[in-house]
């Protein structure tokens, strides 16, 4: 990895990434353990993970991010490596790849149908995703939901799910096999942890999924599950705030939200058990296939 | 080793129809880095060859272009709030760079992405224009003392302001060098000589001479050269428009003599046919003599060639960052007399030095927020 770089694929894109960082090759060969390779020739992405220079390099080392030789954030503890390649890969899809809709929110797949879980940080959205793909639902992303505007569908992405704090031992607890990598006691975030995406998640990830519901999740201590219908305007609204190129895309994300809208039922979900929620999403997919 | 990839295809943008995959690789990085890849898009779409792009990169070009028609339609827009903002005081509103591209709907303009809107006032009337543009919500980004100083007592602008809602820059200039250069062109002759804008109802834009006078001085001046190749196919795209009109190469070098900008302009036209082969009359670009007149000429050359090329590993070889450090410090020494310049970069040097970075607000990583465009 540190001369060559490791050359991946992670749904619609190519990645090379290089980095002298042992934290980082070991965390990669963790998490993408299921991720083939991609051809050497063209990769959308060249980052590197590698020390700041300067005098802090010896006593406190942090480390830069670098997409084509450019360092687009300040630099982070040297403990945090992995944790910034993936914030900064995240960067360079939602910041690049304005041939999708990108929408911060996480999207699961089920029969072909997918469901979008848009969320403020704080939701329960990962934690969410995190327990469904545990339990038959295929990850297409956990962070970032790519909407084709030629075909209206989902591409998918399947990296790694980011958990934080205490959603690292809910989802530890809920499914033990469930394999994390690293954890990063003190970042900006809090207490950091990213979960390997389903090995199937990860060989299906060039199917693209019809999206078929928009839900709206908010944990919340104590209360029983209750699933209630969003008016299409108001989640037309919601969606569309968390779009980050909704308006840089003018008519045509307009055109692509509300193709979205009008294939989804919209809904919003408040639970405060793992186990419910998991049941409900079951019951619509039934649903939708009945 | 330098590679040039994206400088053949900006001069000859047929080449792409047989591009191999690795060259696209080398392609979507030195455009992205140079900020030219929705140029690139545009120059193979009015050819019909976006098509024959393979699918990896074409996907890149696509998005650039998504976002270059986004901004002209943003600008236009911001550009009417600046013009209606201004005329509340009498003030008229003379673009620069960018936006006056856009404005005047000149083909430079085409897949031109830019931050921020540059615009001329006259000198006397800059508290007007700060008063008129405040009270429609853009505000100076620059609270730090020493920065309000340094722009207001040397600079030939204010202040950076931005939109507190919309978030867009606005540079406002009173002169197109800074006052501290050893001979600040006299900005009056460039506001007179100002024409209306064709797009841009009620706005105005730089005489073409001196629009590729201003464009000239703006990069052979500037010390940092991010934008650097791309202000350079400004350049080639301006010249090669202009140059149908009649006289306009003799207008050109009257100009730059009645504006002392000789030499940026004898600078540019060089490396305008050297790096994009701009055609430039013989007599033109012998403009103050044969190339290279002197020893100077022939290091700048070198270290233009390398300054000007991408900021991309692949573009640069181990002289790279000399050349673009040496060409940083003439862009400071070309600003300032000595004794400000020592000042100057040795505040600049303790305020990274300790930590307080210069660089305007750079996110964190995870601030990746739905952002709330125009």
């Amino acid at each position: 990895m540190s001369r060559e770089g490791l050359w991946l694929k992670s749904g619609p894109f190519s990645l090379h990434i290089q980095s002298r960082e042992r934290a980082v090759s070991h965390a990669i060969a963790c998490l993408y353990r299921d991720h083939a390779l991609s051809a050497s020739d063209f990769a959308d992405f060249h980052v590197e993970i590698a020390r700041a220079a300067g005098v802090r390099r010896w006593l406190k080392p942090q480390i830069q991010f670098h997409l084509d030789g450019r360092t687009p954030f300040k630099p982070l503890p040297h403990a945090q490596s992995f944790a910034m390649l993936e914030w900064g890969l995240n960067w360079c899809i939602a910041t690049y790849c304005q041939q999708f809709l990108v929408i911060h929110a996480a999207v699961v797949e089920r029969n072909g149908m997918a469901a979008i879980l848009p969320a403020p940080p704080g939701s329960g959205k990962s934690t969410l995703t995190a327990a469904l793909i545990q339990r038959g639902w295929r990850l297409c992303s956990d962070e970032l939901t790519l909407i084709d505007p030629g075909t209206g569908k989902v591409v998918a992405l399947a990296r790694p799910v980011n958990l934080k704090n205490d959603s690292i031992d809910i989802i530890r607890a809920f499914e033990p096999t469930a394999v994390f990598g690293p954890e990063y006691p003190d970042t900006h975030k809090g207490r950091v942890a990213h979960l390997r995406p389903p090995r199937q998640s990860v060989e299906r990830a060039s199917e693209a999924a019809k999206p078929r519901w928009v839900v709206f999740p908010q944990w919340a201590a104590g209360e029983p599950l209750n699933l209630t219908a969003l008016q299409r305007s108001a989640a037309f609204i919601q969606l569309a705030e968390n779009a980050f190129n909704y308006n840089m895309l003018g008519e045509t994300g307009f055109r692509t939200l509300a193709d979205t809208i009008d294939r989804c039922d919209c809904l919003a979900l408040r639970y405060s058990r793992l186990d419910d929620a998991i049941r409900a999403f079951d019951g619509l997919a039934d649903e939708a296939m009945a | 080793m330098i590679r040039d990839a994206v400088l053949p295809l900006l001069r000859d943008p047929t080449l792409a129809a047989s591009m191999r995959l690795s060259e696209w690789d080398v392609v979507i990085r030195q455009a992205r880095n140079a900020n030219l890849t929705a140029r690139i898009a545009a120059d193979l779409e009015l050819r019909g060859i976006l098509d024959r792009v393979p699918h990896a990169p074409r996907q890149h070009l696509i998005a650039a272009r998504a976002v270059g028609a986004r901004q002209k339609i943003a600008t236009l827009a911001e550009i009417e709030r600046v013009r209606r903002a201004l005329s509340e005081f009498g003030l008229r509103l003379v673009l620069l760079k960018g936006a006056a591209y856009v404005a005047a709907g000149l083909p430079v303009a085409r897949g031109r992405v830019f931050g921020d809107i540059d615009l001329l006032v006259d000198r006397n009337r800059l508290p007007d224009a700060e008063s008129a543009l405040m009270m429609h919500g853009w505000i100076s980004t620059h609270l730090d003392e020493y920065d309000q100083r340094y722009y207001r007592q040397w600079m030939h602008e204010l202040p950076p302001l931005r939109h507190m809602n919309r978030g867009s820059a606005l540079d406002v200039h009173h002169n197109i060098l800074p006052l501290t250069a050893r001979h600040p062109p006299d900005a009056k002759l460039l506001l007179d000589a100002a024409i209306p804008a064709a797009e841009s109802p009620g706005t105005w834009v730089l005489a073409p001479p001196d629009m590729v006078l201003h464009s000239a001085c703006h990069l052979f001046h500037e010390g940092e050269l991010d934008n650097g190749l791309r202000d350079l196919v400004d350049l080639d795209g301006l010249l090669r428009y202009f140059a149908s009109q009649e006289g306009f190469w003799s207008t050109l070098e009257a100009r730059a003599a009645a504006l002392h900008l000789e030499r940026p302009m004898r600078y540019a036209l060089r490396m305008c046919s050297l790096m994009l082969e701009t055609p430039v009359p013989a007599s033109t670009l012998a403009f103050g003599g044969g190339w290279p007149a002197d020893l100077r000429e022939r290091l700048l050359e070198q270290l233009y060639l390398r300054g000007l090329r991408p900021n991309d590993p692949t573009a640069g070889d181990a002289w790279t960052p000399l050349a673009r450090h040496l060409l940083y410090l003439r862009g400071h020494w070309l600003r300032m007399p000595p004794h400000l310049l020592v000042a100057h970069l040795s505040r600049k040097a303790w305020r990274s030095w300790s930590g307080r970075d210069d660089r305007d607000d750079v996110p964190a990583p995870e601030a990746i927020k739905p952002d709330k465009q125009v």
